[in-house]
């Protein structure tokens, strides 16, 4: 027998004259194989034609959909309704700005960290093109890859304690980040630089250690051992600190 | 009416938008990217497999050059590809591949000593040269004579889009995200801006440039049924087409990808295949090496797409309530390997239909997957018919891919094509005026404000969504993979029907702001009739070339239809208009692709009689002249010398 599934669906539309935060339920029929990203296309296509929420590659690749699910963020179309209770709460994420219903601007929060983090390789070097392509270990490749598989989709964010007190820490997205750039050798960032870009409590002495980051992660990166490898690194920026302080 | 100027304005930041956003930012000019989405949520993202680039520094790619990739790709294309656009991507996707490298791509490298891999169902030791050892390696892909395809994983497309991005935060490239252009401004075949809306609160906001770029991807989700992002309908070849100037090249050239999973229609990358992966039927027999005994699963994709609609057809489907379908099997590549180089693919099985791919046959279908065609652009990337607008990456028609591309080219078509033709958008940029005319933009502007209006407040009462099924149905049901004079007709006539409707439409949400329903409501004309133009250009192609395949006319006709299809759309008119241009200088004469079967008809022109129309009859629909001309980018007849392409693999 099919399920008739109970939707309660935050919904706020800022550019709506007057209008108040408030859930609307919604009713609908289970079908085999049901996700999120299908429920909520017929919910809107049938009952809710204003409805806002953001899908793009619905293969759980492009990081859009991250949602509050049953008070759990998490990707929504990758969320199958048969591992759900007949009740399905959905709230947007918070910490990002809403635009509207279950949408909320993730793109100028990650944005902004890339600037603020120089999300980019730090090097003096010139592109020849004419050249062979300097060499790389293939284990420190697949290494670079393992934190550059984060998709942005701000689970570890809305997660996150200090995140919700701090509005200015980086999250886990921000520290697995630089942890991708401290891994990788075309990088030519120092310790000292290193230091000074994340030895803040907006940073990584910033994470009370909770790792609620660590349970909600849709891609299962790895941010454990990348927290601990930045942490040890910093130790040694200390050092190169200490001892460059003019202490006579 | 808000307006904005920029030297450069790129619709789409995607791999080719961005690669094109920082070609212009490095020479100098002020850039603009335009983006439904943000940049790297874009569909280039959800690639997986890699980039074919000739760098033969995998052993199984050894004596590989630009030459060969550029048979391949030649070949694969079925002869529809402008073999000069195909040459100077393959001499330029090795530069390509190491300047992403230089941006932070990690690349997967060459591991010298020996390795145990699969090929042709067979489990076989290769040794990778210890000299080539921490070089860019790469695996196999099909219809491709050597091992080309580099790659991140299965996270290609994603790793090389980070990195772009990376590089356009860097240069501080200005990006609007959640802005979907509505319209071209443009004047006596000039183009100097758009019309766009904010998804974010519904405003109109006019930018007007020196040069414009459109890079907004394919148009996939005409078929519903789609391995594509829901964000890829065609906005981006509307604009073009609506202008009634600019014609869209060979739009009936659809892809139909081997393996999208049933239900969803999830891609599967390509690299399943390429790293040892087999296609079964519903006896668990593996039956691609019967069809095709040299290529067997790696034949080119409209080629293996077809060959499983064939075995279906012939009964050897299995049922299942989602219809019928063939499996994929992967669990003899082992679990190390499904979890690291094919991970996507396996959260993919896991998450989305239940299947663990280590223990379990995963269940496939050819599912529509990529648009060969899009707005028609000379070698420059410069659009037919207007001056000043440019498309790159898969919204063009360049065309490097004639009526099948070959996989790992499309996403390595991006970069190239955004390093390529990027420079020549910034050079025109540099010498072009800024013509601020906001009069002008407040016309074009005025349309859609109309327009919205009318969407809003008439009495209409078609169903945006309804109609919108109705449409991809038609298409799917009769411009699939097997295509009938009969059934193009039913499409034809039904998507006539859709279009007679299209003013009906009445759009039920009021609200202000991004209104999703009317965003779809805009859009709905521009998909309706592109996807007239796909099925009436299907019916007209009485031949089978690439992807297009005719049941009624089985043979490809060099003799009639060695041609590309160009249709554009007067304003106001009731039908498009169709006409046919040659496909470009030919060095490399139609042939046997060596895998697919099939009948041709001979051209009755030497190669020196057709190359001599190609230019003038070009140009007489639009073509602008280029910056060199056609034809010195293609050596002559060097494809001779590549004698290893015989005996490859």
């Amino acid at each position: 027998m099919a399920r008739t599934l109970t939707f309660k669906i935050f919904r706020y539309n800022p550019t709506k004259e007057n209008d108040e935060p408030h859930i609307e339920t919604f009713e609908l029929e289970e079908t085999p194989r049901l996700n999120l990203f299908t429920a909520l296309h017929r919910i809107r296509e049938k009952q809710a034609p204003d409805l806002m929420y953001d899908f793009v590659c619905r293969a759980g690749i492009c990081g859009s959909c991250a949602m509050m699910i049953n008070g759990r963020p998490t990707l929504a179309c990758r969320t199958l309704t048969a591992d759900l209770a007949d009740t399905i709460e959905l709230y947007p994420l918070p910490f990002f700005k809403l635009l509207g219903d279950l949408s909320v601007d993730t793109g100028v929060w990650f944005h902004d960290m890339a600037k603020r983090l120089e999300s980019w390789i730090h090097t003096t070097k010139e592109f020849d093109p004419t050249a062979e392509e300097e060499r790389m270990d293939n284990a420190t490749a697949n290494k670079i890859y393992e934190s550059e598989r984060c998709i942005e989709c701000g689970c570890c964010v809305a997660a996150c304690a200090t995140a919700q007190v701090y509005p200015d820490f980086l999250g886990a997205a921000g520290l697995n980040r630089i942890g991708r750039f401290m891994f990788d050798p075309r990088d030519t960032r120092g310790e000292q630089e290193w230091f000074e870009l994340v030895s803040t409590d907006i940073g990584v002495f910033g994470c009370i250690g909770m790792m609620a980051c660590d349970d909600v992660c849709p891609k299962d990166l790895p941010l454990l051992e990348v927290f601990s490898y930045i942490r040890r690194k910093m130790n040694s920026g200390v050092k190169v600190a200490v001892n460059e302080m003019d202490l006579t | 009416m808000k307006v904005l100027t920029t030297d450069v304005l790129i619709i789409g930041a995607g791999l080719a938008g961005e690669r094109a956003a920082i070609a212009s930012a490095q020479a100098g000019l002020d850039v603009t990217m335009l983006s439904l989405v943000p940049p790297r949520r874009s569909h280039s993202a959800a690639a997986q497999g890699g980039m074919q680039a000739s760098l033969g520094n995998s052993v199984k790619g050894k004596g590989d050059n630009p030459t060969v990739h550029w048979l391949d790709t030649v070949k694969g294309s079925d002869w529809g590809a402008d073999q000069e656009v195909a040459r100077i991507f393959a001499d330029n996707a090795p530069i390509a591949m190491r300047e992403m490298a230089h941006f932070g791509v990690p690349w997967n490298r060459v591991e010298g000593g020996p390795r145990d891999v699969y090929i042709k169902g067979k489990k076989t030791t290769i040794v990778e040269d210890d000299a080539n050892e921490g070089l860019i390696t790469a695996r196999d892909f099909g219809g491709t004579a050597k091992w080309r395809t580099c790659y991140t994983a299965d996270g290609t497309g994603h790793t090389v889009l980070y990195a772009m991005d990376n590089l356009a935060v860097q240069l501080d490239i200005t990006i609007h995200d959640r802005m979907e252009a509505l319209s071209l401004i443009h004047e006596d075949g000039v183009c100097i801006g758009a019309i766009v809306r904010s998804l974010r609160d519904g405003e109109l906001v006019a930018y007007i440039s020196k040069a414009t770029a459109i890079a907004t991807g394919g148009y996939g989700r005409l078929y519903g049924e789609s391995t594509n992002a829901i964000i890829n309908e065609g906005t981006g070849s509307w604009l073009a087409l609506q202008t009634g100037l600019v014609p869209l090249g060979n739009m009936e050239a659809v892809q139909f990808h081997p393996t999208g999973i049933v239900p969803t229609d999830i891609l599967v990358t390509e690299g399943c295949r390429g790293d040892g992966g087999l296609l079964l039927d519903v006896d668990e027999y593996r039956f691609m090496p019967e069809y095709e005994p040299e290529k067997q699963e790696l034949a080119s994709r409209d080629v293996v797409s077809r060959r499983m609609k064939q075995h279906i057809l012939k009964g050897k489907g299995v049922q299942s309530s989602y219809g019928e379908h063939l499996w994929l099997d992967l669990r003899h590549l082992g679990e190390k390997h499904l979890t690291t180089k094919l991970r996507e693919v396996y959260d993919i099985c896991m998450f989305f239909i239940g299947v663990n791919p280590i223990k379990e046959l995963i269940p496939v279908r050819p599912t529509q997957h990529y648009s060969m065609g899009g707005i028609r652009v000379n070698k420059d990337g410069h659009a037919y018919g207007m001056k000043g607008l440019f498309a790159l990456g898969e919204v063009a028609c360049w065309d490097m891919h004639g009526f099948n591309r070959l996989g790992g080219n499309s996403l390595a078509e991006t970069v190239v094509a955004g390093m390529v033709v990027g420079n020549k958008i910034a050079d025109y940029a540099k010498t072009a005026e800024l013509n601020a005319n906001v009069s002008l933009a407040e016309k074009f502007c005025k349309e859609q404000t109309d327009l919205i209006q009318h969407l809003l407040t008439n009495s209409g009462t078609e169903d945006v969504y309804a109609l919108r099924d109705e449409m991809a149905d038609l298409l799917k049901d009769h411009v699939h993979i097997f295509r009938t004079g009969e059934g193009l007709e039913k499409a034809v006539t039904g998507l006539k029907g859709i279009l007679g409707r299209l003013k009906n439409v009445r759009v039920k949400a009021q609200a202000p702001g991004m209104n999703p329903e009317l965003s779809q409501a805009l859009r709905i004309e521009g998909m309706a009739k592109q996807a007239y133009i796909i099925a009436k250009g299907a019916l007209l192609r009485t031949e089978s070339r690439g992807a297009h395949t005719r049941e009624d006319y089985p043979a490809r006709d060099d003799k009639n239809w060695l041609n590309r299809t160009l249709a554009s759309w007067k304003i106001g008119a009731d039908e498009p208009e169709f006409n046919y241009e040659p496909v470009g200088q030919l060095d490399l004469p139609p042939g046997d692709r060596g895998y697919g079967g099939g009948q041709m008809i001979d051209m009755d022109l030497s190669l020196e009689e057709y190359n001599a129309k190609v230019d003038a009859e070009q140009n007489a629909l639009g073509k602008h002249a280029t910056s060199e001309p056609i034809g010195v980018k293609l050596p002559k007849e060097a494809w001779r010398e590549e004698s290893p392409y015989k005996d490859a693999k």
